[in-house]
């Protein structure tokens, strides 16, 4: 509908009048933080995403560090056990709503306007608004820490009662941290379902979408169908703890088991909120270097929505071992298995994709290969644990610590690992540095292999998760463990160092940086992206092959 | 799609003001609850987020009636305000599956049925019943008796859904063009939603005065209380919103074709409405 005169100019109009022209055209940004503070600009508030979640990355993985430190070998060493629940709990939180969720947020404010041929994201202030909520967010988090009685101890799943009846005093600050999180996530999930429907390039259908905008149109949906859910229950935890209720109190009525089914119907739809634009961006990058085009375009996208339609049937899997009538558990035991035939259909297309490709083995490729190869690891030990008797074994052992590792690190962190190598050319105007690159890839890869392989044999002879010491039989598998974990953590620091020289400079990128099939719409701006593209919407032509 | 000329504002201090309130007012809350001082930290922090919003809004409204705004602005704010109903939708969601829950499964059990009841080695005496009165623990003390759902709760019913109509009636009425008949609908809207909370305050009195249904009171009070209360706090903003609607017809904002604001405002209170048909049968009547 056309701009409209109000039926009766009022004397507000003409003040209105006056602000018409403020802000629409490009001024000259503010200066120095409040550059930063005030920016409406999806590439800007992408790259503070980025920074917050790498941040993140290193505070979360330090916490990591003091866990594997304390693990090095049998006995108490280093921490007595209310820190050691404690960083076991905050690298967890730290982990999953910091550092791997702002991280693909930051990457779709960057990437999707650019992939779409769209001015910016369909609403920009609300854009920053998300952004912003983060550090207060997590400063607020990250200060339970210092309170007495320490942060939260029970777990980043923080199982009613252990969060409730016995928790420490800070936890009511835990919960408000979470409720600014969750509505930073709703919001921005919001702004990127509407940047998606609503702001594509004339001509580009649905269906020729690239798969990262795909998959994170799926994941915003996830996003604002759990993060609400989470958000009552931690409301009812709060209601507990402060307000004398008996939700998850059974000498009210009340049942534990409750929260664990409202946790984890938030729950395992987050963990696919954490690997669906994995794959999205794995699906961009193996085409650009194996040079095909990407095989099963369409079967990926029905892949992609039919993981997410299961993944609010199967969340009962976390909790076979609470007292499951035999019903529930047969079926949330084949809904699991079944996540594997979509999860299959995507696997098999990368494969195929790279079979008889012309194959190279740049950066954003080493990360995406190692993707394919270690998140199949981690998904087939999924399937283990989605077998009901055997979990009753594998339950709370560091089996299921090597299976979400296995999915989150080389899984998850990988593929942001990928998407950086893969987009800095664009981002800086300078390809990364190839030799520091390929350094940091080995030492990752074959750390985090160090770290968590170990782990599937200690959980399988019944090593317990969350517990500051062991039995002498474990000893051997922790210290390796601990050694790959210190190598993995200190091995990030060439990442940090890498981004820095390409900011710096470095080789000059062109436009199309990776060839003629890294061909989306973000290889048709110059490199680095200038900060206002696609203000007149391109004409998408779709592809010829 | 566009032809070029969607409206990107090139900054703005409302996001990081309005999170620095938030945050404000989220840590006030917190020392409320835990420490039990921090009140004005509290307040402070509610009108800030209150006064930031306000702003906001305001900036909004001037763009809009400056014609920045073009046909593809309105349909990102139509899915924005659309996925955030359904946001909503699934925040009531989790509290209507507690309530089934508790029904169908932990209280029965808790008693004694289903394979797995180990829970009825607790409390053996307890008889599962609904409204749960007599919670298992003696210590608990459950509500003494519960609201029939034929009075108040079926008068509060009556309003709500009428003031849907009456919302409807005045949205025709601004399409239309007769301004005055949209504002004394729209008017009477809001006379209705005032109403219901008068009374859903009134019941809350009575919950507390005289039947013993508390926050205490159980998992009957605890569920009771945060389905009605949530929506009764959706009520007041619903209320809040129409008023600002209500000003802004009365200043000649809105066309017959271009009204969005209010547009998305009639969605939200539609929303509350049928939330508040689910707590009508599930809470009260069933």
């Amino acid at each position: 509908m056309a701009p409209k005169v109000p039926p009766q100019p009022t004397l507000e109009q003409s003040t209105t009048a006056a602000e018409a022209g403020h802000g629409h055209a490009h001024e000259a940004p503010p200066k120095g933080i409040m550059r930063w503070l005030l920016t409406t600009n999806h590439k800007e508030i992408g790259s503070m995403y980025l920074i917050f979640s790498l941040i993140m990355f290193f505070i979360g993985g330090i916490f990591a560090l003091v866990v594997r430190l304390e693990l090095f070998q049998p006995g108490l060493q280093f921490v007595n056990p209310e820190f050691f629940n404690q960083m076991t709990t905050m690298h967890g939180l730290i982990m999953v709503f910091a550092a791997v969720m702002p991280a693909f947020t930051g990457l779709a404010n960057w990437m999707i306007p650019l992939q779409i041929g769209a001015p910016d994201m369909a609403l920009p202030r609300l854009n920053n608004f998300s952004f912003w909520l983060l550090p207060v967010a997590f400063g607020l988090l990250l200060s339970t820490l210092f309170m007495p009685g320490g942060g939260p101890n029970f777990g980043w799943t923080f199982y009613a009662p252990l969060s409730t009846t016995y928790a420490p005093p800070s936890t009511t600050f835990f919960i408000l941290s979470l409720h600014i999180a969750g509505i930073s996530s709703i919001l921005g999930a919001i702004n990127i379902i509407a940047t998606i429907l609503n702001m594509r390039a004339p001509g580009m259908r649905m269906m020729d979408m690239p798969l990262f905008v795909w998959t994170w149109l799926i994941t915003s949906f996830l996003l604002i169908a759990v993060m609400p859910v989470l958000a009552g229950v931690i409301t009812m935890m709060l209601m507990d703890i402060n307000f004398g209720t008996s939700f998850f109190d059974a000498s009210g009525g009340g049942d534990p088991v409750l929260f664990q089914h409202l946790f984890w119907f938030f729950g395992h739809p987050e963990v696919y909120i954490m690997i669906l634009p994995a794959f999205g961006i794995v699906s961009a990058i193996i085409p650009a270097f194996a040079r095909k085009r990407l095989f099963g375009y369409a079967s990926m996208v029905y892949a992609t929505a039919a993981i997410a339609v299961l993944s609010f049937l199967v969340w009962g899997h976390h909790m076979f071992v609470v007292g499951m009538p035999l019903a529930g558990q047969l079926f949330f035991m084949y809904a699991t298995m079944l996540i594997a035939v979509p999860t299959g259909v995507k696997v098999f297309n990368w494969v195929a994709t790279l079979f008889r490709g012309s194959i190279s083995f740049e950066p954003p490729m080493l990360f995406a290969l190692a993707f394919v190869v270690l998140f199949t690891i981690g998904g087939f030990s999924g399937l283990m644990l989605a077998i009901a008797p055997a979990d009753f074994q594998y339950h709370d052992t560091y089996f299921v610590v090597a299976h979400f590792h296995y999915v989150l690190v080389p899984g998850a962190i990988f593929s942001i690992m990928a998407a950086v190598y893969f987009w800095l050319p664009k981002w800086t105007g300078h390809y990364p540095n190839v030799r520091l690159s390929q350094w940091h890839f080995w030492l990752s890869v074959i750390s985090v292999n160090l770290t968590f392989f170990p782990m599937h044999f200690s959980g399988l002879a019944g090593m317990p998760r969350r517990i500051p010491d062991y039995a002498l039989q474990f000893a051997d598998f922790n210290l390796v463990s601990s050694i790959g974990a210190f190598m993995f953590g200190f091995s990030q620091l060439l990442f940090v160092a890498v981004i820095v020289m390409c900011v710096r400079g470095g080789k000059k990128a062109p436009a199309a940086a990776w060839g003629e099939y890294a061909d989306d719409l973000e290889w048709s701006v110059p490199s680095p992206a200038p900060l206002h593209t696609f203000e007149t919407p391109p004409t998408f032509q779709r592809p010829a092959h | 799609m566009s032809g070029g000329s969607y409206y990107v504002p090139a900054t703005s201090k409302w996001p990081i003001l309005g999170s620095l309130a938030l945050g404000v007012m989220m840590v006030g809350t917190g020392m409320v609850l835990v420490h039990g001082r921090g009140t004005v930290i509290t307040l402070v922090g509610l009108v800030a987020v209150i006064a930031v919003m306000a702003l906001w809004f305001r900036d909004v409204v001037v763009e809009s009636r400056s014609g920045l705004y073009d046909a593809q602005m309105d349909r990102s704010f139509r899915w924005g305000m659309g996925w955030f109903i359904f946001s909503e939708v699934m925040f009531f969601a989790a509290f209507f599956g507690a309530l089934f829950y508790v029904r169908t499964f932990a209280v029965p059990w808790l008693a004694g049925e289903g394979t797995k009841g180990a829970t009825a080695l607790l409390w053996p005496e307890f008889v599962a019943h609904w409204p749960l009165l007599s919670p298992p623990d003696p210590s608990v003390a459950g509500p003494s008796q519960v609201f029939s759902p034929w009075h108040l709760p079926l008068v509060n019913t009556l309003i709500l859904v009428s003031s849907s109509i009456t919302l409807t009636v005045a949205h025709e009425a601004l399409k239309e063009g007769k301004r005055k008949i949209c504002r004394n609908w729209l008017a009477g809207t809001i006379l209705l939603g005032l109403t219901f909370i008068v009374i859903q305050g009134v019941e809350y009195y009575e919950a507390y005065a005289h039947y013993g249904i508390t926050l205490q009171a159980g998992i009957y009070g605890a569920t009771f209380f945060i389905l009605t209360g949530f929506h009764g706090v959706h009520v007041i903003v619903g209320t809040l919103i129409l008023i600002v609607m209500l000003f802004r017809v009365m200043r000649y904002h809105f066309s017959p074709e271009d009204h969005f604001g209010f547009e998305a405002s009639c969605w939200y209170w539609h929303f509350v409405d049928v939330v508040w048909v689910g707590l009508f049968l599930f809470v009260y009547v069933f």
